[in-house]
């Protein structure tokens, strides 16, 4: 038998330790899964991990599913951290698609460049006035932020699903639900010839160091950071929570908005009801196993990108059902919340 | 007393990782007597009588009950036996109410409406007013304790352990407490008091153990000895001698004028027309017993509520009724809250960066933290207090309560305050730290600064103020000079009987 005992103090070692226990067991029982449905284990193993990796444009494909999840995740962590439990990305993300839709629907053949980022910032604008319905519901009438952000995703989804089979439905498009696709002038540059990577990548890498530079070197981001850890400090400081909450849904929400301006403007090139891919809540899951620091984040969103590829290969390779991805990162978070319990406690073992 | 020892421990010893808590700990206490174990904080009496509860298992040692060895694993076996307990930090449930608390520790064949009953006879009974129907989350730190001590007297415990039990009770209820504890003594029940206090030691009990860094230094008749004496004994050195008093108050800095503001808390205490003065080079110190309006005088000082009607909170003459606390302490008004741990520090973080919540001298333009300037800040903080820390980086939460005081006391003194207000400085903290955190007091008043100190300890009320005023059911007393307070006065005051004839007075004493 065994017991957990308290540590006097929390672990460095296994803050750092217990994601890479939790990938560990992922594997583990990622691997047992392959067994019972009958597919090689090996080549299971392979498909996910290895192939993502085995050619440049794979790894140019892992990076544009990873630039989405990294800056929904990058703006979540200043709310979790805050202690604003925004779980509705995946709405701020699709209103960002919508409005950054609306705009690339302007241009014209003979559009300038500037285009993009009138389009890229319409994106960010839809996204924080998405998140701004929460704030103004939160910081008026004491509305519980995660039912009211949750709800918002679904009146997101079918608001993009009226327009595209609608009012923006493409008059050449065979009755497709879908958009015109964007001019050229409206689409996001990509960064090398032949692969899919995008502008986004700088982008998102670019808000990584924003974000660290706001949460461990401005005042105003520890403000933000001290609301979440002691609110009776942070009144006692003097630090608003109001304004903590609106900084933290405007800025998570300017970045979900953003990723989806930059999808539909980058690999999709058109409005379809199939915008909203789950990056909004696996993203979730990105912020946690990236301990909610930018850098952590980083790493996981690349990890959370694999998995979404690994199971994209999973069904055409080895004939697995979609869902595979989502257990995947199901198991990686259960994985997680269980390992980090190693970080305040150590096992005892008893006779 | 020739009877067999109500409780017997023998070489108790608890080690937890990093510190030995408990030394072969020997204790003896026979039934009818009053026991009294002194020493620091830290010094491992809780620890002990936590073992003695059941609340934790010492890893060696014998306990003998009655004469009988028994090996108590739980709260509920040491109840059992007839050993109650009132802890120092309370364990009541914040969502139930007073009554369902009570209801939990007891056995189950009671009726809530009994309980009820019998918490409203034992309360009148030990003068200790309790309401059974109040949510716990509603109650004052000393509400708190009084239903503590309430349900450890309703399990009619052959020993009884009370841990700093009077820290919270006016003068008039003490004594009542220790008619009662008398009395439970003389019924043959054991008692182990737990206590800084050497005077009220020095008056209740009849033996002492006197605990040292987990070891059991002393045992003596503490009718015998001197409040000095036994410091020595709990020390091994001799408490620091405070200044005295400064010379005359200049002018006035900190004015409350008619203050009346209902409380956010739905059973807290409305505050009445509070009015009050704080000269520069005086400390004004407010007495009354917890949950009178403090919380809610204090939230209005410090700007953490700024409902205030206009004009009822100036400093310097300027109208700060409706300032934030950023903008007062930019003015000069620094506060020290009564909770330590979750508002006057975050836990979690460092003590660098526990500066940043009330001082900004290491934020540059845009906000940008100079994290060099901030650590060597804190190291110079730690330095001049005196604070055991491990460093600048050390959690907050990993200092005990009277180094993380100084920590706070020093930050704020430290921000050359016009006005400090400060709300039970040395609650809960070691009398090593608490002198330290009084003479500092004393010096930034001698320095010109107004000091504001809310307090519930009388001793440390006469020891610091030069003046004396005391809240009871949100209104606030007359004041009057610390030469003219005694402890009866004061004790009367704190039941809110003060004649219309003391405003008078007051108004010539202030003049």
């Amino acid at each position: 038998m065994f017991r957990l005992e308290a540590r006097p103090q929390p672990s460095v070692w296994w803050r750092y330790a217990s994601p890479l226990l939790a990938l560990g067991l992922t594997v583990l029982v990622g691997l047992t899964l392959f067994v019972l449905l009958g597919k090689d284990p090996l080549r299971g193993l392979q498909v996910f991990f290895w192939e993502p990796l085995r050619t440049p444009y794979a790894l140019g494909e892992l990076m544009v599913k990873a630039t989405p999840l990294l800056l929904i995740a990058l703006g979540l962590a200043v709310c979790f951290r805050s202690n604003i439990w925004n779980i509705g990305a995946e709405g701020q993300f699709v209103l960002g698609a919508i409005t950054a839709g609306g705009v690339a629907l302007l241009a014209g053949p003979d559009s300038g460049r500037w285009m993009v980022g009138a389009v890229l910032l319409a994106g960010i604008g839809g996204g924080m006035a998405w998140a701004a319905i929460t704030a103004w519901l939160r910081d008026r009438y004491h509305a519980n932020e995660i039912l009211v952000s949750l709800m918002l995703v679904y009146v997101a989804v079918q608001l993009l699903a009226y327009l595209v089979f609608g009012p923006w439905k493409d008059p050449l498009g065979y009755n497709f639900p879908q958009t015109r696709t964007f001019e050229a002038a409206a689409r996001v540059p990509r960064l090398f010839d032949g692969m899919r990577v995008h502008l986004g990548l700088p982008l998102a890498l670019l808000a990584v160091a924003g974000v660290w530079v706001y949460l461990f070197r401005t005042l105003a981001g520890f403000a933000q950071q001290v609301g979440g850890l002691a609110p009776a400090a942070a009144r006692y400081a003097g630090f608003s929570s109001r304004r903590a909450l609106w900084v933290a849904l405007l800025l998570s929400g300017g970045l979900a908005g953003l990723a989806g301006a930059l999808e539909v403007a980058g690999p999709l090139g058109q409005l379809t009801p199939h915008v909203p891919a789950g990056y909004g809540f696996a993203a979730i899951i990105v912020a946690f196993v990236g301990r909610l620091h930018p850098v952590g984040m980083t790493l996981s969103a690349v990890l959370m990108s694999m998995f979404y590829i690994g199971g994209e290969l999973a069904q055409s390779r080895l004939g697995l059902p979609k869902s595979i991805t989502g257990v995947f990162q199901g198991l990686l978070l259960f994985s997680l919340l269980a390992c980090d319990t190693l970080v305040a406690y150590r096992i005892q073992w008893r006779k | 007393m020739n009877s067999i020892a109500r409780l017997e421990l023998t070489d108790i010893t608890k080690r937890y990782p990093g510190v030995v808590a408990n030394d072969g700990i020997a204790l003896t206490v026979a039934p009818g007597s009053i026991h009294a174990l002194l020493g620091e904080n830290g010094a491992g009496k809780s620890t002990l009588m936590k073992i003695v509860y059941g609340v934790v298992q010492a890893d060696g040692g014998q306990m003998r009950f009655n004469g009988q060895p028994v090996t108590v694993r739980s709260p509920h076996e040491a109840r059992a036996l007839g050993i109650s307990m009132v802890f120092q930090h309370f364990s009541l449930f914040d969502t139930l109410t007073v009554a369902e608390n009570v209801w939990l520790g007891l056995d189950r064949h009671f009726s809530l409406r009994e309980v009820t009953e019998r918490i409203r006879a034992k309360a009148s009974e030990y003068g200790l007013e309790v309401d059974p129907r109040q949510p716990v989350h509603t109650l004052s730190v000393g509400e708190r304790q009084r239903v503590e001590i309430v349900r450890a007297l309703l399990t009619q415990p052959q020993l009884l352990i009370l841990d700093e039990p009077t820290s919270v009770l006016t003068p008039q209820a003490v004594d009542k407490l220790f008619v009662v504890l008398r009395q439970l003594a003389a019924e043959g029940c054991a008692i182990l008091y737990i206590s800084h206090k050497l005077h009220e030691i020095r008056a209740l009990c009849h033996e002492c153990t006197v605990m040292r860094a987990g070891r059991v230094v002393a045992h003596c008749d503490p009718t015998l000895e001197s409040d000095a004496s036994l410091s020595r004994l709990m020390m091994g050195a001799e408490p620091a001698v405070l200044p005295p008093p400064a010379r005359a108050p200049g002018a006035v800095v900190l004015e409350l004028q008619r203050l009346s503001l209902d409380s956010e808390e739905p059973f807290g205490t409305a505050l009445r027309e509070v009015a009050l003065q704080v000269r520069s080079g005086e400390v004004l110190g407010i007495a009354g017993v917890s949950g009178n309006g403090q919380a809610e005088l204090l939230a209005a000082l410090s700007g953490e509520d700024r409902r205030a009607p206009s004009g009822s909170v100036r400093l310097g003459g300027a109208d700060l009724s409706r300032a934030g606390p950023r903008q007062r302490r930019a003015l000069g008004l620094h506060f020290v809250p009564e909770e330590r741990l979750g508002r006057g520090a975050v836990p979690a973080l460092g003590l660098a960066q526990n500066l940043l919540l009330t001082r900004d001298d290491a934020v540059g333009p845009l906000g940008w933290l100079r994290l060099g300037a901030l650590r060597a800040q804190a190291e110079a903080i730690i330095a001049r207090y005196q604070v055991k820390a491990a460093g600048p980086d050390a959690a907050a939460k990993s200092l005990s309560g009277g180094n993380l005081q100084k920590f706070i006391v020093g930050r704020e003194i430290d921000g050359t305050p016009k006005v400090l207000v400060v709300s039970q400085p040395t609650w809960g903290v070691d009398v090593g730290a608490a002198a330290h955190i009084r003479s500092a007091i004393l010096a930034l008043r001698d320095a010109g600064c107004a000091v504001l100190v809310v307090s519930e300890d009388l001793d440390e009320l006469f020891e610091l103020s030069d003046r004396l005023q005391v809240i009871a059911g949100g209104r606030l007393s007359p004041s009057v000079p610390r030469a003219q307070a005694t402890v009866e006065l004061i004790g009367a005051w704190m039941s809110g009987l003060w004649q219309d004839q003391d405003k008078k007075e007051s108004g010539h004493v202030q003049a």
